[in-house]
């Protein structure tokens, strides 16, 4: 990897949240688009944020993967922030490359971003490189920590199912240097992963191992309240678990974490997709008291009643539509949580200053499994598949949204495809923005998965410094 | 004048805030607590301290076992050594762990100034304190060592007098978003010197 060191910092990294609130506004997306088919290679897509530029809304780069059938969907940088942290700092490298999980396909590609618009592939680390060196695959959720990439996978290697943790690769060569945990506990189940950095404590969430998610969500396993349902807290410098918490078995797939981004707090919000005692979702506040971590259900989100003819089969028999919390992010302060329902079609946005009474503020609806509703851009025509990753810019003024959870996912809730579109919404006025909605051939038949925003977003970087 | 370099190479490193003063202002903003941050300079300027005096102790404890010559050809080789790697390398000093006790800042300081080559620069001053000890008998290998301790000690001082004020200044006045300006790549310069003071000390030799 060509890496030019710096001689002031990179000007993307910021020392803490508030500096990062001042950080100018993205003029490009990076977005995830993978072929369900396995037909044509997965890509990187770029969309043009500027809104002063002719491009604006449109796909403006676009980078092809050399295999077929990777499956991408998270991704990270291989710099933020954190590299300002005070007991392992190097503020010169550059936030450059992307790094690219395939979630099916195991592989995760280094992607170089300077100085182009479409990225550049530099790097492919085989999916035989993470299995020999930290017996995992699947890697899903990327972090960069002050001395190395935290790449997390839901799946073990060489033959085993599970369990599912976290690689470590050097961040400079990219090379998998091993397996994270020294002392997992009873830690089984795996999917994304952030810490408290100050605190010295990572926290990890569970959605199922690949033999339950990629075949679809398997009714039995579902019914049988297989699915994840707890939160693990670790000691991050000695990588040991300390302590589970479980959220009761009906509360399926907990899946994304966003910690408070304030270094000195101990708290964050964890989203769970489904409940299977009445098809809610909820949101649950993590915390410490008195040495212990707890949970508390803070938000709880009602399935939609609905007549069984408009529904998919997986949803006939229970005559309802669940919401299917899929993501949630939290604002670079700490004020706003959003959480995206991706089966009823709705954004909603939170005032989480007490982070242990959110306060509604606005909902937003587009798509959805009986809605499909419309967007101002798209002249009334039905959108397929609901609001599901949801990225926060770093000063709280823009969100965006794109639709697709997860192939095999996909094609059980909405049969008929999701098609692909990617949304932007005005944080202040809750609005979208009727200039923004790149769909249809855009995003040339794959279906977009998580954006990531040039410089820096709400869940790329860690803060040291208050 | 070995006394003024000592100082001023102290100074230098109390300057950069990888070397310490930084962790200090963060650990006194993560608690608001100035008083956590006074306390934390001590430890890291103890370790900084142990780092250089091991060099002073090394280069005193050789320098009684070999002639001046040699131990000058030795010091610049490791100077313009060490130095070419801490330029051409892309590896930095890897640390997980926020919540240090004060002996264990101690330990992280130690840690970070001899990955850093702290103590590298003084080689030369060693050297030449060693040398002149030389000419008499092995008894006063002593001698050498204990002015090499004294100028670690002096070095230790302009170090943590810098970083104190730094460190004040930024947690009281300035605020850490001056780093995204200010944070010059001083690495890159003291790996740039430590090959110059091998070249030189090689060419006294």
């Amino acid at each position: 990897m060509g890496f030019m060191a710096l001689w002031t910092p990179d000007p993307t990294f910021y020392p803490s949240p508030r500096d990062a609130a001042a950080a100018p506004a993205e003029r490009l997306a990076y977005v995830a688009a993978f072929d369900r088919r396995a037909e044509r290679p997965d890509a990187i897509a770029v969309v043009d944020t500027d809104p002063a530029s002719p491009g604006y809304g449109q796909v403006v780069g676009w980078t092809d993967l050399p295999n077929k059938g990777d499956e991408l969907h998270h991704f990270g940088w291989n710099a933020c922030s954190s590299a300002l942290c005070p007991y392992a700092p190097h503020p010169h490298v550059e936030r450059r490359y992307l790094v690219v999980p395939g979630l099916r396909s195991s592989r995760i590609h280094i992607l170089d971003t300077k100085d182009r618009i479409s990225p550049e592939l530099v790097k492919v680390i085989e999916p035989e490189e993470l299995a020999k060196r930290a017996g995992y695959s699947r890697p899903h959720t990327v972090h960069c920590g002050p001395e190395g990439l935290y790449v997390s996978a839901l799946g073990g290697a060489n033959g085993e199912d599970g369990p599912g943790g976290i690689a470590i690769l050097d961040h400079q060569s990219f090379e998998v240097l091993g397996r994270w945990e020294m002392d997992r506990g009873p830690q089984y189940l795996s999917y994304d992963f952030w810490w408290h950095i100050n605190h010295d404590v990572l926290v990890t969430s569970e959605w199922g191992t690949p033999s339950m998610i990629e075949n679809g969500v398997v009714g039995e396993l579902l019914l049988g309240r297989k699915y994840g349902h707890r939160l693990h807290f670790w000691d991050l410098r000695r990588r040991r678990h300390v302590q589970e918490v479980d959220l009761g078995d009906q509360h399926q797939m907990t899946l994304e974490l966003r910690p408070a981004h304030d270094p000195t707090r101990t708290y964050g919000f964890a989203g769970v997709v489904i409940s299977v005692e009445d098809l809610s979702a909820s949101v649950w506040t993590w915390f410490r008291e008195d040495g212990r971590w707890q949970a508390r259900k803070v938000i709880e989100i009602p399935a939609e009643p609905a007549d069984p003819k408009d529904l998919p089969d997986v949803l006939k028999p229970f005559g309802a539509v669940p919401p299917l919390v899929t993501d949630i992010d939290l604002s670079v302060d700490d004020q706003r949580l959003y959480v995206s329902c991706w089966g009823t079609g709705e954004l909603k946005q939170y005032d989480v200053s007490d982070p242990f009474k959110p306060v509604e503020l606005g909902s937003l609806r587009i798509g959805g499994i009986v809605r499909g509703e419309s967007h101002p851009a798209a002249g009334g025509a039905r959108l397929r598949g609901g609001p599901q990753m949801v990225e926060v810019s770093r000063d709280g003024a823009r969100v965006y949204l794109t639709n697709s959870l997860y192939g095999a996912w996909d094609d059980q809730f909405y049969p008929e495809g999701v098609g692909a579109w990617m949304a932007k919404v005005d944080a202040e006025s809750f609005t979208f923005d009727a200039r923004f909605l790149p769909h249809g051939d855009a995003f040339r038949g794959l279906r977009a998965h998580q954006v990531r925003l040039q410089g820096g977003d709400a869940s790329s970087d860690s803060y040291c410094y208050p | 004048m070995t006394i003024t370099a000592a100082l001023l190479l102290g100074a230098f490193h109390g300057l950069n805030p990888a070397m310490g003063w930084l962790f200090a202002v963060a650990r006194g903003l993560q608690e608001r607590s100035r008083d956590l941050l006074l306390a934390s300079l001590p430890a890291i300027a103890a370790g900084h301290l142990a780092s250089v005096a091991l060099v002073a102790v090394v280069v005193g404890v050789t320098g009684s076992l070999t002639t001046a010559t040699v131990l000058s050809v030795a010091g610049g080789v490791v100077l313009v050594g060490f130095g070419l790697w801490r330029l051409l390398s892309k590896r930095h000093f890897r640390w997980v762990g926020m919540r240090l006790s004060l002996p264990q800042l101690a330990g992280w300081s130690f840690l970070m100034s001899s990955a850093h080559g702290a103590g590298l620069m003084l080689v030369p001053v060693f050297a030449g304190l060693a040398a002149e000890q030389t000419p008499g008998d092995g008894g006063h290998a002593g001698h050498a060592v204990a002015g090499g301790l004294g100028v670690a000690l002096w070095h230790t001082l302009g170090m943590f007098t810098v970083a104190g004020v730094v460190a004040v200044l930024v947690y009281e006045v300035a605020g850490l978003a001056i780093l995204r300006r200010a944070w010059f790549n001083v690495d890159r310069m003291w790996a740039a010197a430590l090959v110059g003071a091998g070249i030189v000390t090689l060419l006294r030799a």
